[in-house]
């Protein structure tokens, strides 16, 4: 591949070219500008390229080989679930009885649509152990804000305006203090020990009658299991608080364990990571919201009901939190996500967590000596490293990162959690072959031993990519977000 | 039984336990306490087969009507266009859709460079400074916008005109609800924002007041009166929700000085699906680039001085900024943003214009075919590709039996707006033609009697 900048669509465009085939004007031609007011009809035309059929297909063909995706290789970028994404699942996803139906349709119309949703709500109940589901929310951090606009709404009905505050473990995904602010509360932070776990002592601390819920990613973002739960759980339950689980790493306890028998009141699952909603490159997702009895009728309304064989959506929700998206969430990425677990059923998915935790701890003890491994005991599905032996010389976990992708590889996750060092957060998940982790482990033994003795390769890494390190300081300093001509 | 996503094998999986020193698999979630554990197997569906699931899922699917055996006129937010074949083929390549959000900017130029298209695109629609990357839809987008606009102005009262989309006021609630910032329902007259009820309700109080452009009922609302009401209020927003079809024709918001424009992608390139996922739309104007949701990409050099592009301005964000971000949006619609790109660019230019006039025209000869039948339509205001026609019988019972004409009938406004019942909301596309259009209009005729 040629090392120079590829053209913007923009700079294919030639005037007169077309790549469009619309409809006949089969009624009578009318002068619509005799019915506007001068000032609402457009004078320029908005500068949409102008390119052949031919020059569109190249464009993006070309883009998409500039681009790596978990089809083109191995993408142990932790806490986002890059596993294989199915390809039954795009097959269903096009049906055209799922792809082209209105949501506004008399629901007569779309059983199949509904029974669908109503089917994988039931799924997503039983794995997680919980009461009631809404597939609205469109992602993580959506599923994340309603919940505990629910829970807020919970304590509101209750009379309890004083619970103002949602706790945080200090290696929490940036969504959740964000998440929490988005829904009105203020985000108090509660300290890992040394174990990597929640402090217990500290959650005992920050926890009050203020506290309105304790949100909670278990395993955490270090891969650990925080084997104190029940403890956490009655802690927040005893001020009067809610527990709630962020489902970004349930890829892990499928079938082991679940977030309702755990003591959690809320749970958001990540569609698109634990079950094979393709990313996208970065979307769409679907994040929905799970919740306990107590919590129900604050669910997202509408909400689908089955009566006599028959599926509705229902709206006389007196206490629900409202829309908090149009029509009933990502269908398409639910479908895909149903697709999923009707292929691997009870067994497929017990085994699916089982080989990503037997593959993370593999690699974590493979790598454990050439790089600093903060927390000793067996991992989950992902494991954290840190560059920090590297780094004394003059090796940067970004360095180490870049220079993976020489190999072919995308890097972990780099620099999160926050709470380690040069942080390097590894999830292979269970779709890879040992051979694939095998390879990955000796670049990365290969790495750590030119950090020692070439450095220089590492620390001016990549080498072998069709553009180098971009100059994100000036990007952000100058931005150009849009392409003008002039410029 | 056999996983075919699961790759690992006995002999593997020995050597491996053996690697990390354990006899199995159970040991590795010893950090799980008996008493959480779960016993037993889920109660789930058993595994089917790729061949057995496939012919489950298609029968499953036939259980709905879909809009390509049927002919529609429903709209109210989400529409029938043409779909240029393209799109599918870009979108189904799997270094697209299976890529993650792109942190790596070395490996990822391909999205990352698409993305700047979009946002190039919807910015030249719009009229706008710039535009993000995407939004989980036009509800959400327009939630956001109106949280902006209370952040940045430091006030908690946003008006919001009642002819949008009844769920965007309804996600907009919510957000709201979120960052208690107070939503003021400003009525509509003639099927346009009441301009008279706006001046009453606007103080300096208001951070922004929202509009749609068309609004719900089609109406294309009187955007340069709205803007010098606003502009009594220094600092008070103009956010528009807009179709970005429909921009194809009339002059962007832009251009009325509007703050933050808002909308979905979805009449570009992306099928109805049951209503999602589609793509939300964000633009504004650099002086709030800063204060913007979502991911935003920027262009810049490597070190060879070569073009390329990043994700950009990442001080805003969740996972920089935490509690503090202008956002908690991770994900986004990145997949659908290239789909309506694709659409965009096979459109094109001219074809934009020509597109939306066919719109226009076949909803002109839609709307003259009822008036000539008898049936009142409501509002004489200018419009874009819907119309609101008043019937003698309720929407749902008149709806009923065109389907079984083999017609999927208009929007009951009746549910959202007492005021309207029996009042229908149709949606007229490029796609319907003339024959479809005489046939519904006398099938409506014939059934109201």
């Amino acid at each position: 591949m040629a090392k120079q900048d590829f053209p913007l669509i923009f700079e294919r465009s030639k005037e007169g070219r077309t790549s469009y085939s619309l409809p006949d004007l089969d009624v009578e031609d009318i002068d619509l500008d005799e019915e506007f007011e001068d000032e609402y009809i457009r004078k320029d035309a908005p500068n949409l390229p102008e390119v052949s059929e031919l020059e569109i297909m190249r464009h993006y063909t070309g883009l998409s080989n500039r681009n790596y995706g978990v089809d083109s290789g191995f993408y142990p970028l932790g806490s986002c679930t890059m596993k294989y994404n199915p390809k039954i699942n795009e097959d269903v996803a096009r049906l055209p009885g799922f792809t082209h139906i209105h949501p506004y349709q008399d629901p007569k119309s779309v059983q199949g649509a509904l029974e669908m949703m109503y089917d994988l709500e039931q799924a997503l109940k039983e794995i997680t152990g919980m009461h009631a589901a809404s597939l609205q929310s469109a992602a993580g951090a959506h599923g994340e804000w309603a919940a505990l606009m629910m829970i807020r709404a919970y304590h509101e009905a209750n009379g309890d305006h004083h619970r103002t505050k949602v706790i945080v473990p200090d290696s929490a995904h940036g969504t959740n203090p964000a998440s929490a602010a988005v829904a009105g509360f203020e985000a108090v932070t509660v300290k890992s020990n040394d174990e990597g776990l929640v402090d217990i002592e500290d959650l005992k601390k920050v926890a009050d009658e203020n506290t309105a819920a304790l949100m909670l990613t278990n395993p955490n973002t270090l891969g650990l299991f925080e084997k104190e739960i029940m403890e956490m759980a009655e802690i927040i339950h005893g001020v009067g608080g809610k527990m709630y689980y962020d489902g970004a790493n349930l890829n892990a306890i499928m079938g082991y364990t679940r977030p309702g028998d755990m003591g959690f009141d809320a749970v958001h699952l990540n569609l698109h990571k634990t079950f094979t909603g393709p990313h996208g490159g970065g979307g769409p997702g679907s994040g929905p919201v799970l919740v306990s009895e107590e919590l129900a009728p604050f669910l997202p309304k509408p909400v689908i009901v089955k009566e006599d064989d028959e599926f509705k959506l229902d709206y006389d929700r007196p206490q629900s939190i409202g829309r908090i998206k149009a029509y009933y969430g990502n269908f398409g990425i639910n479908l895909r996500a149903y697709t999923y677990i009707r292929t691997m059923g009870a067994e497929g998915l017990k085994k699916a967590s089982e080989y990503a935790v037997l593959n993370a701890n593999y690699m974590m003890r493979k790598l454990e000596n050439a790089y600093e491994l903060p927390y000793k005991q067996h991992c989950m599905h992902e494991f954290v490293l840190s560059g920090k032996k590297q780094k004394k010389l003059g090796v940067r976990t970004l360095d180490i990162a870049k220079r993976l992708l020489d190999f072919g590889f995308h890097p972990p996750t780099v620099y999160f959690p926050l709470i380690v060092e040069e942080a390097m957060m590894i999830e292979p998940t269970e779709t890879e072959s040992k051979e694939i982790l095998d390879e990955f482990i000796d670049v990365m033994l290969q790495i750590a031993d030119e950090a020692e003795n070439d450095s220089e390769i590492v620390q001016e890494a990549p080498h072998n990519t069709i553009v180098k390190r971009m100059d994100e300081t000036t990007a952000a300093r100058k931005p150009i977000l849009r392409y003008s001509p002039e410029e | 039984m056999e996983f075919r996503y699961l790759p690992m094998t006995e002999e593997d999986k020995k050597e491996m336990l053996n690697a990390i020193g354990v006899e199995s698999t159970d040991e590795l979630f010893s950090a799980i306490p008996e008493e959480v554990r779960f016993k037993g197997e889920l109660n789930l569906k058993p595994p089917k087969n790729e061949y057995e699931l496939m012919k489950e899922l298609t029968e499953m699917s036939k259980k709905n009507i879909n809009l390509k055996e049927y002919s529609s006129f429903l709209g109210a937010g989400v529409y029938d266009h043409y779909i240029p074949s393209v799109v599918d083929h870009v979108i189904s390549r799997s270094e697209f859709y299976t890529a993650y959000t792109p942190y790596q900017p070395e490996i990822s130029q391909g999205e990352l460079q698409a993305i700047f298209e979009f946002q190039t695109m919807i910015a030249e629609l719009t009229g706008m400074d710039l535009a993000n990357s995407s939004m989980y839809d036009g509800a959400t987008a327009l939630g956001e916008a109106v949280n902006l606009s209370a952040d940045y102005t430091k006030r908690k009262k946003v008006l919001v005109s009642k002819a949008i989309h009844p769920e965007s006021l309804a996600v907009v609630k919510t957000y709201a609800s979120g960052q208690d910032v107070e939503i003021v329902e400003v009525d509509f007259k003639d099927g346009v924002t009441d301009t008279e009820a706006l001046q009453e309700a606007l103080d300096e109080d208001v951070a922004g007041v929202v509009v749609q452009y068309p609004n719900f009922f089609g109406q294309v609302e009187p955007l340069a009166e709205i803007r010098n009401i606003i502009d009594q209020q220094k600092k008070t927003m103009l956010i528009v929700s807009a179709n970005p079809l429909a921009l194809g024709y009339l002059t962007p918001p832009g251009e009325f000085g509007a703050d933050v424009v808002v909308g979905d992608t979805q009449v570009f390139g992306i099928p109805a699906q049951f209503g999602g996922p589609h793509c939300g739309y964000f633009a504004t104007t650099k002086k709030l680039m800063r204060k913007t949701p979502g991911r935003l990409v920027g262009q810049t050099t490597d070190e060879n001085g070569v073009r390329g592009y990043v994700l950009t301005l990442q001080a805003r964000e969740q996972h920089i900024r935490r509690d503090k971000a202008t956002s908690n949006i991770c994900s986004n619609q990145a997949l659908n943003a290239l789909a309506s790109s694709v659409a965009m660019s096979s459109i094109g230019k001219y074809g934009l214009k020509k597109m939306a006039e066919l719109n226009m025209k076949k909803a002109r000869y839609a709307k003259k075919k009822f008036e000539v039948a008898g049936i009142q339509v409501l509002f004489e205001r200018p419009f874009f590709n819907e119309f609101v026609i008043q019937l003698d019988k309720s929407v749902a019972e008149v709806n009923d039996a065109l389907l079984d004409k083999g017609i999927i009938g208009g929007y009951d406004l009746g549910r959202d707006f007492p005021e309207l019942e029996n009042a229908m909301l149709v949606a007229v596309t490029e796609i319907r033609t003339k024959e479809e259009i005489d046939q519904f209009v006398k099938e409506v005729g014939d059934i109201n009697g």
